[in-house]
């Protein structure tokens, strides 16, 4: 056990002292803010501007409907016709015209509207414009029906499909979304760990190998202790620089948005809203807040957190002893591509099953068979798992068998590839081939 | 004279390919043992096998007259064939790491690698990292960390390879002294002649198989042919090689007309060399009377072409 401790310090420090992992230890954080900060100040350069439509009106409809706003100004246009109209958008640099010609009714005016600008103009102009014209019409046609506005407005009220459960609890839209991406983030970075630093010990495998020091050390200790030495090893040196990065880019986005006054917020309302939905938004956000917020707090955290520690802890063992066992059987890096697209497969397929599949029915049959199959269970069942365990969420059973799967497969999976990785650190000089890696099994 | 090691008919197969074959050897303690072969003869894999880095499938090792444990990693050093050190890591830190691995103490190992690199005045490399260092340098690190933490067993794959003959020398001086501080030392080569000086025992392994091993004294004595190489400064006017194939069988005669030196080789009936002796000195003045010995390699050759003789 000591020369375990020995193994994993040698690898840890190996790992933290190595200059390009320092650099992207101090990079990383600064990067991913400077990214946040670049994208809120594009969307306040987008924001601030507005654009300017001509409105050539020669029905009697739209007097003053055309309010400017926040992200279109109207320029009313009177007593020329559509030409010269046009000729002056251009000349003015306008960003377009609308053309509203006069007829007799409000739909026979509507159905020879036009918009004409220099490009395509953006949704958001022309939903905005869509909607003004939309209100109008509406009133008109309501009066043409004898239908007053206040009539209307007692009519008119959003309806909202309540939700609860059988045992009387509140369910909201989109909670099961919002509990999947919670649990989603958690099988993120589950697999970019995975990634990230299996392809570290990979490596540390083929410098061994390469440098040749591998009989040295195995000639004072067991090989599948170096393996589980500089598999621990690199993961507690990971650990330490996701936790840098998690506070340093934490401390960084803390520290920009004092000084430089970015509205966090300005992150997540769309640009292209219009005014009446920009209204809506807070109210709307105001009366299910509370209720989500509450939501959230049901998630049961401390069982998340716990399964995440279970599943990452078996998960990166697993992936990272095959990592190990690929570094032994090839002589360089550009070799192993061949082994690493296996991997990297069940690992993908966890993530899309998890956003196509579980996002919108997270106890489906899909949902379930992925939480079960343990090469994708770490990342699939902490999506299920938000929606908590029993009833109405996982069951009992399928988290045990998950488990109890997943325990089996990381002793299948760790026994096979210390076999492989304890005769390949001593093969030199040949490619392996996936038959001569079936055959090391039986050395 | 115990036995430090004892092999006993150890094979081990990769596959279909069998790399050892029936091994029995008896290596004794406080000797330099020869291991000698050609590459790919199986001598790596029987020294791994030693070293526990593999396991033979059949017969086993006895360390010290107990079967081989996994403690006993600590009681051998293993200087392999392919040298390697990490590259990225500084000389002093790595020595020790290495050290600590074979179960020496932190404090001690330090103590005794500030000796060694004292011996070696390498002092200032401390704090080097290995890549900055030349082959030559890497290698002397290399053979303190096989030492450092004060084996029983010494194992040595291609010991002289790589080292210059001023390095070479060094190294060879200190396995003499470790040998002399009651250290046993294998030796395992291809270059036979390289060794041949310093063993006392051999075993020669060819195709998996030990086809000979012993005394390298008895063993030499045992492939005497009873030749012996003459110089002979001649005091006649006579051909003296005519004179002498009258009574002897002359391998090779060669007259050297500068120095006037006759250079003879005799094959002799037996080791009885009194009346040829005689008989020279009446032709002329004996510079030189030496036995031929077979050198190993020879002993080699001829063991081999023996054996596929024979079947």
């Amino acid at each position: 056990m000591d020369k375990l401790r020995l193994i994993i310090w040698r690898e840890y420090l190996a790992k933290v002292r190595n200059k390009s992992f320092i650099i992207m230890t101090i990079l990383s954080p600064l990067l991913i803010v400077g990214m946040i900060i670049l994208i809120a100040y594009l969307t306040k350069i987008n924001d601030s501007e507005s654009k300017i439509i001509a409105v050539l009106d020669q029905s009697a409809f739209f007097q003053d409907k055309f309010q400017p706003g926040k992200a279109i100004s109207y320029v009313h246009f009177e007593d020329i016709d559509l030409e010269a109209a046009q000729d002056s958008v251009k000349a003015l640099q306008y960003d377009g015209l609308l053309f509203i010609p006069n007829a007799a009714n409000v739909d026979l005016v509507a159905q020879n509207m036009f918009f004409y600008s220099e490009d395509n103009p953006s949704t958001g102009t022309t939903a905005a414009m869509e909607s003004i014209i939309q209100g109008v019409l509406r009133e008109q046609r309501m009066e043409n029906l004898g239908v007053s506005n206040t009539t209307f407005q007692k009519i008119e009220k959003e309806f909202n499909l309540k939700l609860a459960s059988f045992d009387g609890g509140v369910n909201l839209k989109g909670v099961n979304e919002m509990k999947a991406f919670i649990g989603g983030a958690f099988g993120y970075a589950i697999m970019m760990f995975i990634i990230i630093y299996g392809g570290f010990v990979m490596r540390s495998v083929i410098e061994e190998k390469t440098s040749r020091i591998i009989e040295v050390i195995i000639s004072s200790v067991k090989p599948f202790y170096l393996m589980l030495g500089k598999i621990i090893g690199t993961s507690l040196a990971g650990i330490t620089q996701f936790a840098i990065w998690m506070i340093s880019s934490g401390v960084l986005l803390f520290i920009c948005v004092l000084l430089l006054g970015i509205n966090p917020e300005a992150l997540y309302v769309s640009p292209e809203m219009t005014g009446a939905e920009m209204a809506q938004l807070p109210t709307d956000l105001d009366e299910n807040f509370i209720a989500y917020a509450q939501e959230a707090l049901q998630i049961p955290w401390a069982l998340l957190l716990l399964s995440f520690i279970v599943y990452f802890v078996l998960g990166y063992l697993i992936y990272s002893s095959i990592y190990a066992a690929i570094g032994a059987a090839v002589d360089n890096e550009t070799d192993t591509q061949q082994f690493i697209f296996p991997i990297i497969l069940p690992l993908m397929l966890g993530i899309y099953i998890g956003f196509f599949s579980v996002f919108g029915n997270p106890h489906g049959p899909i949902a379930v068979g992925f939480s079960l199959f343990p090469l994708t269970s770490p990342i699939v069942m902490l999506m299920r798992l938000p929606g908590g365990i029993g009833e109405g969420g996982v069951p009992v059973w399928q988290l045990l068998l998950s488990l109890i799967l997943l325990i089996m497969t990381f002793l299948a999976i760790v026994w096979l590839a210390s076999k492989i990785y304890r005769v390949g650190i001593l093969m030199y000089g040949k490619k392996p081939t996936y038959r001569e890696l079936y055959k090391w099994l039986k050395y | 004279m115990q036995n430090m090691l004892v092999a006993d008919t150890v094979s081990k197969f990769y596959g279909k390919h069998k790399a050892l074959s029936d091994v029995s050897l008896e290596i004794p303690e406080n000797s330099i043992y020869g291991l000698l072969g050609p590459n790919g003869a199986g001598k790596t894999t029987f020294i791994r096998i030693i070293n526990q880095i593999t396991f033979p499938d059949e017969g086993q090792i006895l360390f010290k007259g107990k079967p081989l444990h996994p403690k006993d990693v600590a009681r051998i050093g293993y200087l392999p064939e392919e040298r390697g050190l990490y590259k990225s890591m500084k000389v002093g830190e790595q020595a020790l790491y290495l050290s600590q691995l074979k179960g020496v103490p932190k404090i001690e190992a330090k103590k005794r690698l500030k000796e060694w690199f004292d011996r070696f005045e390498i002092g200032p490399w401390w704090n080097k990292k290995i890549q900055e260092l030349s082959k030559g340098m890497a290698q002397k690190v290399q053979f303190i960390v096989t030492v450092l933490h004060e084996p029983e067993l010494l194992i040595f794959d291609e010991p002289f390879s790589g080292f210059d003959p001023i390095n070479a020398n060094l190294i060879k001086n200190e396995i003499l002294r470790l040998k002399e501080n009651g250290t046993s030392i294998i030796f395992s080569t291809h270059r036979m002649e390289s060794v041949e000086e310093l063993c006392e025992h051999i075993a020669l392994i060819h195709k998996s198989e030990k086809i000979l091993d012993g005394k390298l004294s008895d063993i030499k004595k045992a492939y005497r042919k009873n030749r012996f190489t003459v110089d002979l400064k001649s005091n006649q006017d006579l051909d003296t090689a005519k004179i002498l194939e009258k009574d002897i069988a002359i391998v090779h005669n060669e007259y050297d007309a500068k120095e006037e030196i006759q250079h003879l080789t005799l094959q002799l009936p037996c080791d009885e060399t009194r009346e040829v002796l005689h008989l020279l000195s009446d032709l002329g003045t004996v510079y030189r009377f030496e036995e031929v010995v077979p050198t190993v390699n020879e002993i080699f050759i001829q063991t081999v072409n023996e054996r596929e003789q024979h079947g």
